[in-house]
C-alpha cells in the first residue's frame, strides 16, 4: 500500500484535456455521443442541465449511468409497481434501490440477496462473463456489510446440441466454477434450460446471498463533508471500457495498447480477499458508507455516493482526484479511467480519524487502498484529472436523474394465434407401452435430465453449512450453528409459460420457486427476480414486459413475499428475433431449524404417496408437448395463488411436525418425472395407481394425469404411521390430496400401464449430459 | 497434555472455516493461524486446510510454501509435529517436499465435486489411527488438480513402507496407483485431496451418507494429543 502522493501516476500521457472551462469556451465542438448510445435528445438533455456542453469525460459518465443498463429508463415506470403493490410486511429491512434488499430473517441476524444477468458478455467471452457475472453480484452482497455465503446460476442456453451452445455451455460453467470456487462460496442451486429462443442470447443470471447482523446494514451514502474516498482493491486497467475509447480515440497518442477485451476479466483471489478485507473493516466500523465498482465502474461509484448524501441530507458533493487512481495502464485516459469496468474494486468513505486503521487492515489483506477524494458540501461532483477540471456536475443527475420512458407497448398480433394452437390436437400416448416410451424421452431430455456433469464442476460445500442443494427442490443453508436457524432459496422461471401469456408465466415462475422453497420445509419470505427480455424498442416486447411486472407484482401482493431487488435484461435478441420473455424468479426463505428439512428421495419402502393439489388438463408450453412434438401453443396452467400458499402451510406444517418423508414440487414433466426424479435420487421404486379422484379430474386420461403441468401440486412420501394425521391436515385446510401409491421395489410402476426398472431410468436420466458435453 | 489444533489461513484459503469447526466438533481447541506469523502458538498439531493460496495461479501450492508459517511448520514437521494436509494443503505439503510426488491436472481436465469412496490403507498414522485397516469409507473429493503422480521408484517406495494412506475406490481422475492420500516416514504428516472435514455432521455431509466418515481424522488425532 502506497500514500496518495506516492500513487501519483507520474508520467501523464499527452493529451489534449476537454475540461470544463474548454467545454464552456467551445460550445460548437461536436462529439460523438450517438456512438456512446446517447439519443440526440438525451444530449440535449445533458446540455441543459449543465448550461453548456459537456465535456468529454461528463458525456462519459452521463452516457453509461444513463444508459439502459444502469438507468432502467425504459422499465422504471413498470419497476414501480413492486413498490406500489407491496405487501405490507415487518421483515423488509431494505428495499429496491439499494445495492440489494435486506430482509429481517429472526434472531439478530439479516439476509440480503439478488440475482442480476451477465447475459451479453457470457455469449461474447462464456468463461470470463460468467466468472465477473458471479464477481459483481458478491460485490453487491458484500456493499450491503454481509458476508456473501452462497450462489446460484440459472441459465438457459440454445439447443443442448447446437454447436454453439457446446462452445457457450462449457465455458459459462467453467466460468461460474472457477469463480465461484475459488471465492470459496458454496453454489447450492439454480437451472439449466435449453430453448432454441435462447440461441445466441443465452441468458447466464447469477444469484448471491449474504448474512450480517441487523445492526451492520451498510449503505451506499458519502456523508460528511471532509470525509475521505477511498478507492480499494484491483488496479483500474483497460478492460470493459466499451464505447469510451471512441472519446478518446480522436486524441491519443500512439504507444497504447491497441487490442482491449470489451469483457471485463475476473481475479477471484483478488476478490476472495478483498471480501476478507471489507468484513474485517466492517467489524471494526471504519466506514460511513461504499459502494461496489461494477457497471460504469467509477463514474457510478462516485455519483451515486454523492447523490445518496444529497438525496437523504440536502448536503453532499465529492471531490476526486483521477489521477491518484492506481492503474494497471498507465496510459489510460481520464475518459477511460472513468468508465473502466476492472473487476474486484470497492470504494468507501472514511472519517479521516478512521483512515489509518483502514490502511493498516488493508495492508494486512495486501490491498492496494488509496485515498482518491473528499466528501464536500458543495453539492458537486468535481473530478481533476492532473490538476485540470474534467467534470464539474450535480451528482443526482448523473446518478438518479436518467431519461425516463414511457415505451409504446401492444398486444402482438400473433398472441391470439399462438393462444388458439392449443395442444389438444396433439398425438398423445396412449398404450402403457408409448406411455412408458414419453417418461423414458422426457427423463433424458436435456431439460430434465440429471445435471451432474454440470454441478460435480461446483463446490457446494464450503463453509460446510449447505444442508440442501442441488437435486433438492431448494438451496439451503445453516445460518446459526446453536439454533439451526437457516434459509432456503429456489429459483425459477419458464419462458415457453411467458409466451403464451406473459403476465401468467410470470406468477408461475414465482409459484414454482415458492413452493419449491416451501417444499424443503422453509416459509417463503421475499422475492429478488431477474426480468430478462428482447429490445424494449419493439412494442411488442415491452408489452410482455409490462405484463410481466404486472403478473408478478399482482401475484406477489397476493402471497405476502415483497420484491427487494432483482435487475432487468433488455435487448436480448438477435435482429428481429426476441427470446421467449424470460422472468427468473428467486425466492428467499426461512426455515427455524434446518434439521427439520424435507428432502425430495424417496428413502424408506414402505412409504405411503400422496398427491396434493388438483390436476387439469394443462399441458399448453408443457415439457411433453416441446420436446415430443417441438409445440408451443395454447395457454400456460392456470395460476391459483391462494392454492398456492394452502399448499406451502401444508409442506412447512409437515415438515415442521415431521410428518414428511419426501416432498418434491410438480412442475416441467408433470407428476411422473417427480417421481423419476425422486426414486433415482432416493434408490427406491414406486408404485403407482391412479385413483378415480384424480382421473376424474382428467376426463380418465391416465396420460394427462402423467404429464399435465398444473400448478400448486407436489407429490409427499409419508410414514404409514403418519399417513391419516397428514391426510387430516390437508382435508381439514381444504388441500385436495390423494393418495396415489407407496413407495416400493426397484422400479416405477404405474398399474395396468408401465413399469420401469429404475436402472434402465437412471441410464436414460444420466447419461444425457455426459453423451452431450462430457 | 492439551489438544490445541491449528489450523493456516493463507489468502485464498477457502475451507479453513470448515477445519476449524472440525476440530472443535472432536472436541480439540481450534486454533486460527495467519500465513505471514512464524508463531505456531503453541499447537500440537496443524491442518493445511483446502482452497487457492494465493489464487493458486503459479502451481497450486507453490507460493504458500514460501510463507512465513510454512517455515516455523516444516521445521516441526521434522521434528514429529503432527501435519495434516487437505487437498491444496496437500499440495503444500508437496511443493515443500514434506511429501514426495505431486498433484496434477485432473485426467478429464474438469473440476470435480463428488462423495467418492475411499479405503483407508494406512491406520499407523497420526491422523488414522481410529479407522480400522481396509475399512471403506466415503469422503467429498472437490477439486480440479488432484491426479497424484510420482515416479515409479517413488511409488514402489511409499507401497513397500505402508504410507499410501488412503486410495481410491474408483479412481475419479487418473491418480497413480488410486493414491487419494499419503504419509511421511515418520507417519506423523499426511496429505490427502479428499475432504474429511466435509464428512463430520449428518446435516451436512455426504448424501446419501455416511454423512461423518471423515471425523476419524480428527478423533485420531485428537486421542494421539491427549495420550501424549
Amino acid at each position: 500500500m502506497t500514500a496518495p502522493e506516492q500513487n501519483r501516476n507520474s508520467t501523464r500521457p499527452a493529451y489534449v484535456v476537454d475540461t470544463v472551462e474548454h467545454a464552456a469556451a467551445s460550445p460548437d465542438v461536436q462529439l460523438p455521443y450517438e456512438a456512446l448510445g446517447v439519443k440526440p435528445d438525451e444530449y440535449d438533455r445533458i446540455r441543459e442541465i449543465l448550461g453548456r456542453r459537456p465535456t468529454s469525460c461528463e458525456l462519459a459518465m452521463y452516457s453509461v449511468m444513463w444508459s439502459e443498463h444502469c438507468s432502467y429508463k425504459s422499465s422504471k415506470v413498470h419497476l414501480k409497481q413492486f413498490g406500489e403493490k407491496a405487501p405490507d410486511v415487518d421483515f423488509l429491512l431494505v428495499g429496491p434501490g439499494e445495492n440489494a434488499g435486506v430482509v429481517d430473517v429472526g434472531g439478530d441476524l439479516a439476509v440480503t440477496f439478488k440475482i442480476e444477468s451477465h447475459n451479453h458478455p457470457s455469449y461474447v467471452e462464456p468463461y470470463q462473463g460468467a466468472a465477473t457475472g458471479i464477481g459483481g453480484i458478491v460485490r453487491d452482497i458484500l456493499t450491503m456489510g454481509a458476508r456473501p455465503i452462497a450462489v446460484m446460476d440459472p441459465l438457459r442456453f440454445g439447443p443442448a446440441d447446437a454447436a454453439d451452445t457446446h462452445r457457450v455451455l462449457p465455458g459459462v460453467v467453467r466460468g461460474i466454477g472457477g469463480y465461484g470456487n475459488s471465492l470459496g462460496l458454496p453454489n447450492i442451486g439454480g437451472e439449466i434450460v435449453f430453448d432454441p429462443c435462447y440461441a445466441g442470447n443465452p441468458l447466464v443470471n447469477a444469484l448471491a446471498v449474504g448474512v450480517m447482523k441487523k445492526s451492520e446494514i451498510k449503505l451506499a451514502q458519502a456523508h460528511g463533508p471532509g470525509n475521505k474516498v477511498i478507492l480499494f482493491g484491483a488496479r483500474t486497467g483497460g478492460d470493459g471500457i466499451g464505447g469510451a475509447s471512441v472519446l478518446a480515440s480522436a486524441t491519443f497518442d500512439d504507444g497504447r495498447p491497441s487490442k482491449r477485451p470489451s469483457v471485463q476479466v475476473g481475479d477471484p483471489f483478488m476478490e476472495k480477499v478483498l471480501i476478507e478485507c471489507c468484513l474485517e473493516i466492517f467489524a471494526e466500523d471504519l466506514v460511513v458508507g461504499i459502494q461496489d465498482l461494477g457497471a460504469a465502474g467509477l463514474s457510478c461509484s462516485t455519483s451515486e455516493l454523492a447523490a445518496a448524501a444529497l438525496q437523504q441530507t440536502g448536503v453532499g458533493g465529492m471531490d476526486v482526484q483521477l489521477d491518484l487512481v492506481p492503474l494497471r495502464d498507465a496510459t489510460l485516459l481520464p475518459e477511460e479511467i472513468l468508465m473502466s469496468e476492472s473487476q474486484e474494486r470497492m470504494m468507501a468513505v472514511v472519517t479521516p480519524a478512521d483512515v489509518e486503521r483502514f490502511f493498516g487492515i488493508c495492508e494486512k489483506w495486501d490491498v492496494t487502498a488509496t485515498v482518491v477524494g473528499t466528501v464536500t458540501d458543495t453539492g458537486r461532483l468535481r473530478i481533476t484529472w492532473h490538476g485540470e477540471t474534467v467534470v464539474d456536475v450535480d451528482p443526482r443527475t448523473v446518478a438518479h436523474q436518467g431519461p425516463v420512458y414511457h415505451r409504446p407497448y401492444h398486444r402482438p398480433a400473433w398472441q391470439d394465434e399462438l393462444q388458439a394452437a392449443t395442444p389438444d390436437s396433439l398425438s398423445r400416448p396412449k398404450t402403457g407401452e408409448e406411455l412408458r416410451e414419453t417418461v423414458l424421452r422426457l427423463a433424458g431430455d436435456p431439460n430434465l435430465a440429471d445435471k451432474r456433469w454440470v454441478i460435480e464442476q461446483y463446490d457446494h460445500r464450503v463453509r460446510g453449512n449447505t444442508v440442501l442443494a442441488h437435486g433438492e427442490d431448494s438451496g439451503m443453508l445453516r445460518l446459526d450453528d446453536e439454533s439451526n436457524l437457516g434459509i432456503a432459496l429456489a429459483t425459477d422461471g419458464n419462458g415457453r409459460y411467458a409466451k403464451l401469456d406473459p403476465y401468467t408465466g410470470a406468477q408461475l415462475a414465482l409459484a414454482e420457486a415458492y413452493r419449491n422453497v416451501a417444499a424443503t420445509g422453509a416459509r417463503p419470505l421475499a422475492v429478488t427476480d431477474c426480468l430478462n427480455f428482447g429490445s424494449p424498442e419493439d412494442p411488442e416486447v415491452m408489452w410482455q414486459f409490462a405484463e410481466a411486472t404486472r403478473g408478478l407484482a399482482d401475484a406477489c401482493q397476493v402471497l405476502g413475499t415483497p420484491v427487494t431487488g432483482g435487475n432487468v435484461s433488455f435487448y436480448n435478441q438477435t435482429n428481429e428475433q426476441a427470446i421467449h420473455p424470460t422472468p427468473v424468479v428467486g425466492v428467499l426463505g426461512v426455515i427455524d431449524d434446518v434439521s427439520r428439512r424435507t428432502r425430495s428421495a424417496f428413502e424408506h419402502e414402505g412409504d405411503v404417496l400422496l398427491l396434493l393439489g388438483e390436476t387439469h388438463d394443462e399441458l399448453g408450453g408443457s415439457e411433453w408437448a416441446h420436446v415430443v412434438h417441438g409445440h408451443l401453443g395454447g395457454l400456460p396452467p392456470r395460476v391459483d395463488l391462494e392454492r398456492e400458499r394452502l399448499l406451502a402451510e401444508v409442506l412447512i406444517a409437515g415438515s415442521r411436525d415431521g410428518m414428511l418423508s419426501a416432498a418434491h414440487d410438480l412442475s416441467d414433466g408433470g407428476l411422473i418425472q417427480a417421481v423419476v426424479e425422486s426414486a433415482l435420487r432416493g434408490g427406491h421404486g414406486a408404485r403407482i395407481v391412479l385413483p378415480d379422484t384424480v382421473l376424474d379430474q382428467v376426463g380418465g386420461d391416465p396420460f394427462v394425469a402423467l404429464f399435465s403441468e398444473s400448478a400448486g401440486r407436489a407429490v409427499v412420501a409419508v410414514p404409514r404411521n403418519e399417513e391419516l394425521r397428514f391426510t387430516e391436515v390437508c382435508r381439514s385446510r381444504g388441500l385436495p390430496v390423494a393418495r396415489i401409491g407407496v413407495v416400493e421395489g426397484e422400479a416405477v410402476e404405474v398399474r395396468s400401464q408401465f413399469s420401469i426398472p429404475l436402472e434402465e431410468l437412471r441410464r436414460a436420466h444420466t447419461g444425457t449430459f455426459p453423451a452431450l458435453f462430457g | 497434555m492439551s489438544a490445541r489444533v491449528g489450523v493456516v489461513t493463507f489468502p485464498g484459503s477457502q475451507d479453513d472455516q470448515d477445519a476449524l469447526r472440525a476440530v472443535e466438533l472432536v472436541g480439540a481447541e481450534p486454533i486460527a493461524l495467519w500465513h505471514r506469523e512464524r508463531d505456531l502458538r503453541q499447537v500440537d498439531a496443524v491442518v493445511l486446510p483446502g482452497g487457492f493460496s494465493y489464487g493458486d495461479y503459479l502451481r497450486a501450492g507453490a507460493i504458500a510454501r514460501f510463507s512465513p508459517v510454512m517455515e516455523t511448520i516444516v521445521a516441526g514437521a521434522r521434528e514429529g509435529l503432527p501435519v495434516l494436509g487437505i487437498c491444496n494443503g496437500f499440495q503444500v505439503l508437496c511443493e515443500s517436499h514434506l511429501l514426495p510426488g505431486a498433484l496434477i491436472r485432473n485426467g478429464g481436465m474438469l473440476f470435480i465435486n463428488r462423495d467418492q469412496r475411499l479405503r483407508v490403507d494406512s491406520v499407523s498414522t497420526a491422523w488414522t489411527a481410529d479407522y480400522t485397516a481396509g475399512q471403506q469409507i466415503l469422503i467429498p473429493i472437490k477439486n480440479g488438480e488432484g491426479r497424484y503422480t510420482a515416479d515409479e521408484h517413488t511409488l514402489d517406495e511409499l507401497e513397500a513402507e505402508g504410507r499410501v494412506v488412503v486410495r481410491y475406490l474408483d479412481n475419479p481422475n487418473g491418480s497413480a496407483r488410486d493414491i487419494a492420500g499419503i504419509a511421511n516416514a515418520a507417519g506423523n504428516v499426511v496429505g490427502l485431496m479428499p475432504h474429511p472435514e466435509h464428512a463430520v455432521e449428518e446435516l451436512t455431509g455426504p448424501y446419501p451418507g455416511p454423512a461423518t466418515d471423515g471425523l476419524p481424522f480428527f478423533t485420531s488425532i485428537l486421542k494421539r494429543l491427549v495420550a501424549a
